[in-house]
C-alpha cells in the first residue's frame, strides 16, 4: 500500500501531537501563508537571539495551523530542527527540505540534515501534497527574513509556492 | 421549483424508462477502464470538476480535423465552407439542448470567459462615449449594486467583484442557510438599485438547486438583468433558459463530456443585439475606417478572433450523446446515485454532508466533512483506493467559510457512473476513519 509510503509513523506521530503548537510572545516577526488550493493556512511566529559569539539563532518558532496532516506535521517537525540552530543553518536544512520534497522523490535524503524530516521524501511522489509539505516552511522563511530586515507582521499571504 | 425539479419529478412519476445501461456507455469512455495507483480499477469522481468524454466527441473532433478544417467565417473556398457549416451546425444543435435560438448562442472559451465577457461588456457600456439608449440599458455605477449569493464558484464572483471596483457599483449577496443548504431567501438584498443578480442553477459544492423561477421573479421586479451559471445544471438534468426567462446564462464544455476550450454563453437575443462587445478585433465588425468601426450582429459581434472550431464540433457531439440518453434519464440516474451516497454517507460515523441531506432540489454534487479527518488526507486515501474526488474549497471559498471549515470532500457524479462506484467512495470513507485511528 503506497499510503503508508507517504503517511510514515513519525508524521502520524506529530501530526497526532504537534510539536511547538499555539503562538507565542515575545517574537519577532509574524507571518501568515495560505496554500489557495485547499484553503489552508498557517500563521507562524519567529523569535531570535544572538548567542555568546554574536551570531543569530532562532529562540523559538510558534504558530496557529490550519490544515492537513502533512502540513501539521511538517510544521511540527521544522520547529523540532530548527529550533536552537543558527538562522544560516536554519537555512540549509530548509533549502534540503524543500529540495527533497520538489524532487518528485528523485533525491535521496540526508538524515544527518533533515532528522525526522526525512519522512516527508514520500510526500515527493505526490505533486498535489507539496505545498502542504511546504507551508509552514514557506512561513518560516518569511518571517525569518521580516525579523533580519526589521519588517515584523505584514502579512504577506502570497501562497506556499 | 425550476425546471430542472419539474424534469426530474415527471421521470420519476412518469412512465419513462429511467435506467441507464452503465455497462454500455462505459464502453464509451475509453478512460474509465484505466487503472491508477497500483492497479486499482479507476473511480472516477470529479465529473463536477471535468468530465470525461466517450469515444463519439473524440471521433466527431477528429474527423472534422481530418476533413474539414479550416478558419470558419472567412475564405470562399470549399474547406472554409465545411468548416463554417460544422461551426453553425455545432451552434444550432446545442442551442437546441437549452432551448435556445442559435443566434442566442456565443462560444467563449469557458463558461467564465461568459460571465467575463457579460461583465465587461456591462463595464464597456459604462465608460466613455457610449451610444444613452445603450448605458441607459447596460451601464452600472456609484449607486447601482450588483446582486450574487454566497455559495457562488469564484467565477461567478469574482467577475463581479471586479466590475464593481472598475464602475463604483456595489456588491451585495444573498446568504446561505447552512442549516439546511440553500439560500437564505430572506436575506434578500434586491432593491430598486439592483442591475444584476447573477447566482447558480445548481451550487457546485452544496448540489442545491436554485429557484431559478422566484430569484427571476425578483430581478424582472426591479428591472435587473439575470445571469445564470448553469455549468453544473445543464450536464445533468434538462434545462430550458428560455423557459426558466433569464437574460444570460452560462456553461462549459468539459463538464458535459465535451472538449475543454469551449463554453457557451447564452443571452436574450434582443438583449445581445444591444449589448457593446467585449474582446474586438476580426470577425466581429461591421465595417472598420481608420476613425472607428461598427459591429456584426450578434452572435458574432462576441467572438473576436478564428474561434475554437473542433472543440465546438465536440461540444455538439457531447449534446448528442446526451441527447441520445436522453436528460431525463441523465437526471434520474444521478438522482440515484446521489440517494445512494448520501444514504451512504449518512451511515459512516462522525460524516457531516455539506448542503441539502435528501435530493430534493438537489443535484449530484456530495460534498462532506469526516470528523478529526483532514479533506486532503480523507482524498488521500481515496485516491490509493482507485477513488478520484476533489478536495479543497472547490472554487467556492466564501462557502467554505460560511460554514467554517477550510476544506471539504467532494464527490460529484455524472451519467457513466455506476452504484459499485458509489460503495466504493462509502468504503473509502471507513478506510479513511480506519487509516487515522478515528474508526
Amino acid at each position: 500500500m503506497q499510503l503508508n509510503q507517504m503517511y510514515q509513523e513519525i508524521i502520524l506521530d506529530h501530526y497526532r501531537n504537534p510539536h511547538g503548537a499555539g503562538l507565542r510572545e515575545p517574537f519577532d516577526a509574524e507571518s501568515f501563508q495560505v496554500n489557495p488550493t485547499c484553503g489552508d493556512e498557517v500563521t507562524l511566529r519567529v523569535a531570535l537571539k544572538r548567542d555568546d559569539a554574536g551570531v543569530q539563532v532562532v529562540a523559538d518558532i510558534s504558530y496557529d495551523a490550519l490544515g492537513c496532516s502533512i502540513s501539521q506535521a511538517a510544521t511540527s517537525v521544522l520547529t523540532d530542527l530548527v529550533v536552537g540552530r543558527t538562522v544560516d543553518e536554519s537555512m540549509t536544512i530548509l533549502d534540503a527540505f524543500k529540495e527533497m520534497v520538489q524532487s518528485r522523490g528523485t533525491i535521496e535524503p540526508d538524515e544527518d540534515v533533515l532528522g525526522d524530516g526525512i519522512a516527508f521524501a514520500g510526500v515527493a511522489r505526490y505533486p498535489a501534497r507539496v505545498k502542504c509539505a511546504l507551508l509552514g516552511w514557506m512561513a518560516y522563511q518569511d518571517a525569518t527574513a521580516r525579523a533580519m530586515s526589521g519588517s515584523p507582521s505584514e502579512a504577506s499571504g502570497n501562497g506556499a509556492s | 421549483m425550476t425546471s430542472l425539479d419539474h424534469a426530474v419529478h415527471r421521470t420519476i412519476g412518469g412512465t419513462a424508462d429511467t435506467t441507464v445501461d452503465t455497462a454500455k456507455l462505459r464502453a464509451d469512455f475509453p478512460l474509465l477502464s484505466r487503472t491508477v495507483r497500483d492497479n486499482r480499477p479507476l473511480v472516477y469522481l470529479d465529473s463536477g470538476a471535468t468530465s470525461q468524454r466517450p469515444r463519439q466527441v473524440l471521433d466527431a473532433e477528429r474527423a472534422f480535423l481530418e476533413q474539414h478544417n479550416a478558419a470558419v467565417h472567412r475564405g470562399a473556398h470549399q474547406i472554409a465552407e465545411e468548416a463554417t457549416d460544422a461551426y453553425e451546425s455545432a451552434r444550432a444543435r446545442i442551442a437546441a439542448f437549452v432551448g435556445a435560438e442559435p443566434g442566442e448562442v456565443v462560444f467563449t472559451k469557458n463558461a467564465t470567459e461568459g460571465i467575463n465577457l457579460v461583465a465587461y461588456a456591462l463595464g464597456n457600456a459604462s465608460i466613455g462615449d457610449v451610444d444613452a439608449e445603450v448605458a441607459a440599458r447596460f451601464a452600472v455605477g456609484p449607486g447601482d449594486e450588483i446582486v450574487v449569493t454566497e455559495m457562488e464558484h469564484h467565477a461567478n464572483l469574482v467577475p463581479w467583484q471586479e466590475l464593481c471596483r472598475r464602475t463604483g457599483a456595489t456588491l451585495r449577496w444573498f446568504a446561505v442557510d447552512t442549516a439546511a443548504g440553500r439560500l437564505d431567501l430572506g436575506s434578500d438584498p434586491i432593491t430598486e438599485r439592483t442591475k444584476v443578480v447573477a447566482f447558480t442553477h445548481q451550487s457546485n459544492v452544496l448540489g442545491t438547486v436554485n429557484p431559478v423561477d422566484e430569484l427571476v421573479a425578483r430581478a424582472r421586479a426591479v428591472g435587473a438583468l439575470t445571469v445564470l451559471d448553469s455549468c453544473q445544471s445543464v450536464p445533468h438534468a434538462p434545462v430550458n433558459l428560455s423557459t426558466l426567462g433569464v437574460d444570460y446564462a452560462v456553461f462549459s464544455g468539459h463538464k458535459m463530456l465535451g472538449p475543454s476550450g469551449v463554453g457557451v454563453l447564452y443571452g436574450r437575443e434582443e438583449l445581445l443585439a444591444a449589448m457593446p462587445p467585449f474582446l474586438t478585433g476580426g470577425s466581429m465588425i461591421e465595417l472598420v475606417r481608420m476613425e472607428g468601426s461598427t459591429y456584426a450582429p450578434p452572435p458574432q459581434r462576441f467572438e473576436a478572433g478564428v474561434p475554437m472550431t473542433s472543440q465546438a464540433v465536440g461540444l455538439a457531439a457531447a449534446v448528442d450523446y446526451l441527447s441520445t440518453i436522453g436528460m431525463d434519464r441523465v437526471a434520474a440516474h444521478e438522482r440515484m446515485l446521489t440517494e445512494a451516497a448520501l444514504t451512504g454517507l449518512a451511515q459512516v460515523p462522525g460524516v457531516r454532508v455539506i448542503g441539502p441531506t435528501s435530493t430534493e432540489d438537489r443535484g449530484g454534487a456530495v460534498s462532506f466533512l469526516v470528523d478529526e479527518v483532514h479533506a486532503h488526507d480523507v482524498g488521500q486515501v481515496l485516491d490509493d483506493r482507485g477513488v478520484a474526488v476533489r478536495v479543497g474549497h472547490h472554487c467556492a471559498w466564501p462557502l467554505h467559510r460560511r460554514y467554517e471549515v477550510a476544506a471539504t470532500v467532494r464527490a460529484s457524479f455524472a451519467v457513466y457512473n455506476t452504484l459499485d462506484e458509489v460503495a466504493a467512495l462509502i468504503d473509502g470513507v471507513h478506510a479513511a476513519r480506519s487509516f487515522f485511528g478515528v474508526g
